[in-house]
């Protein structure tokens, strides 16, 4: 793509934050709960796009970072009073961190098919481990009672029982996570695991140890997984085994693709889509789950590259209408121009 | 000793019947290069099916040979439909592919036959139990399903290795251009296969049936375990399925007499040790 029409996808993008900076001062209730909620997977599938669309490393259990995460909160967090952020953040991260880590250490040893199923299946470990231990709720869950306090001292920075706040919250933690993202796949470490994508024997010709690159951003993209459970813990105020469960981890895999892999915004824009689609098709028919499937379907066959594919095309496309036609043609620039 | 025994022989029948989900899976992947998550529900549609049936014609036998012709189709229309354009895509879009079959399987089955659990009563023939002690007994259904599965065991293998089917599908599993260059529609045998793998997957359902009840998302729970059956075996290896099956059987068995607080784990911290040691499954090539 050339620049001029990621230029015009940066306007698109800015255009589009914009609206959802404004969002919270127009939309209903019950709305900026789901905008809430659409962030916050947005983060969790910017998390595993690291994995899937820049190390080339397909999970398929992605969603115990994100399940992990919640129960950690829960864990930490008293019943009658609310737990201080500086405690409960840290705390949540590392502890995913970790887990990543244990779990990546026997994973990114194996790939393709292997790394899909045995992710897979330490995954279902830690569901079935939450579901039938009946200190953490068994399989009803556990509650959160009580938001993590943002305080200084006395001093209360953030309160986050205020929906707005909350609001903005998750937003700032959304652009973070993306630009922190960005920062680390333009260093050396982004493209040794871009490298890796590519062809991982010729990066480990030149010297790489892949293992642990690849072992790295596993850790990196659980942590970041558990950042989207630990924000989730506390905006649904409970935490479930179906948040480790195969079907979430399918549905994040999907937002993905839905969006665009190897893009990172175009996650954030699936995990809209997605969602949104979701509660639309839950008000039309309690069977839901039919057109869901028939959806996740059609674009498997007929949207391989995702939204970020169509703005890409419909963007060459804008740009190519308003040049004049003896400029040289398009040039490529991979992924970096986007944003 | 003899709870031991009774455990032993638990664990073998559980043991084949995993077998009989596993080796579709491995099968498809193996010959088809596709990963199928959409077995544990043909699984789930065998289980409803032979309910359905059996209540309707009253016999569980002539349910079962009603019930797999259902089953051939419904694979080989799917395979038809939507698999078929996937042969040259990423394992990325036959996961997603696939996950969105059991969306629409899960719901289809939610729609035709509710959220309820039902039982399949045991077919009178087999409603009996042998004796061991004076008071511990081993009933002859699960006898009749382990010595079911080893028929078919047997019968698969005889196809694979013996027939003129079994070799052209052995040879394109091997070089598909190599095999239609010689005249052979490659593809009409891929969706042999992959009907014939819903089938097993469907008829494992129905023999399981009268011992486990039937109820919604038992496609899914079979469907984790097989997975860890063929990693541990060695994907694509039909007798790394086997034994991959025998050890779930006994570590799932055992796991529940002796740590039965977290007998669901056992399998997968079983699966994590023998991983330790070969990450590429028993049976696996590297």
């Amino acid at each position: 793509m050339n620049t001029r029409a990621s230029r015009l996808i940066r306007y698109f993008l800015i255009s589009n934050l914009l609206l959802l900076v404004a969002f919270p001062w127009v939309g209903e209730h019950f709305y900026v709960g789901l905008v809430m909620n659409m962030m916050i997977f947005g983060i969790l599938a910017m998390s595993l796009d690291l994995l899937i669309g820049y190390t080339g490393l397909v999970s398929l259990g992605h969603a115990a970072y994100y399940g992990l995460a919640g129960y950690l909160l829960a864990i930490i967090s008293p019943e009658s009073e609310a737990v201080s952020i500086w405690l409960a953040l840290p705390f949540c991260i590392l502890g995913t961190a970790l887990a990543a880590l244990i779990i990546g250490w026997f994973s990114v040893r194996t790939s393709g098919i292997y790394f899909i199923m045995i992710t897979l299946a330490f995954a279902q470990m830690l569901f079935y481990y939450f579901n039938e231990n009946t200190d953490l709720g068994g399989s009803d869950g556990i509650f959160i009672f009580f938001k993590p306090s943002v305080t200084l001292g006395s001093i209360t920075l953030l309160d986050l029982d205020n929906h707005i706040v909350f609001y903005y919250f998750i937003l700032v933690c959304m652009l973070l996570v993306y630009f922190l993202l960005r920062m680390l796949l333009a260093s050396p470490f982004g493209q040794v695991i871009q490298g890796i994508r590519a062809n991982e024997n010729r990066t480990r010709a030149l010297g790489y140890p892949t293992f642990y690159y690849k072992l790295v951003s596993f850790v990196i993209a659980g942590s970041i997984g558990g950042l989207a459970g630990f924000l989730e813990g506390m905006h649904g105020g409970i935490v479930s085994p179906g948040h480790l469960g195969w079907h979430e981890s399918g549905l994040i895999l999907m937002i993905v693709i839905l969006g665009g892999m190897g893009t990172l915004y175009g996650p954030i824009m699936g995990a809209f889509a997605m969602i949104f689609l979701q509660d639309w098709f839950q008000e039309i028919t309690v069977h839901w789950m039919l057109l869901m499937g028939v959806f996740v379907i059609a674009v498997v066959l007929f949207l391989p590259r995702g939204i970020a594919g169509l703005i890409e095309d419909l963007a060459a496309k804008l740009d190519k209408s308003v040049t004049d036609s003896n400029r040289p043609a398009t040039q490529k620039n991979g992924e970096s121009g986007d944003g | 000793m003899m709870t031991f025994f009774i455990q032993l022989l638990n664990s073998i029948q559980y043991g084949f019947l995993l077998f009989l989900v596993a080796s579709g899976l491995t099968l498809v992947f193996g010959i088809m290069g596709i990963i199928n998550l959409a077995h544990g529900a043909f699984f789930m549609f065998g289980a409803y099916l032979v309910y359905w049936l059996t209540g309707v014609v009253d016999n569980y036998f002539v349910g079962i040979l009603l019930g797999l012709p259902i089953m051939l189709v419904m694979g080989y229309v799917i395979e038809r439909l939507a698999i078929a354009r996937l042969y040259q895509r990423d394992h990325l879009y036959q996961v997603l592919l696939t996950y969105g079959l059991i969306l629409i399987l899960n719901e289809l089955q939610k729609i035709l036959w509710g959220s309820d659990f039902y039982s399949v009563p045991v077919p009178a023939v087999l409603d009996g139990s042998i004796a061991l002690t004076e008071t511990q007994a081993y009933p002859v259904y699960r006898l009749f399903i382990s010595v079911v599965c080893m028929l078919v065991a047997a019968g698969m293998y005889v196809v694979i290795a013996r027939t003129r089917l079994g070799m052209i599908i052995r040879a394109g599993s091997v070089n598909r251009e190599m095999v239609q260059s010689l005249g052979i529609n490659i593809n009409r045998f891929y969706a042999i296969v992959f009907s014939a793998g819903a089938a097993l997957a469907a008829f494992a359902g129905m023999i399981g049936a009268p011992v486990s009840s039937v109820y919604p998302g038992m496609g899914d729970q079979i469907l984790i375990i097989s997975f860890v059956v063929v990693v541990i075996g060695g994907i694509g290896s039909v007798k790394g399925a086997f034994v991959g099956a025998m050890i779930i059987g006994l570590a799932d068995t055992f796991g529940k007499v002796l740590i039965p607080d977290f007998a669901s784990m056992a399998v997968y911290a079983t699966m994590a040790l023998i991983l330790m040691w070969r990450p590429q499954g028993l049976f696996g090539r590297a």
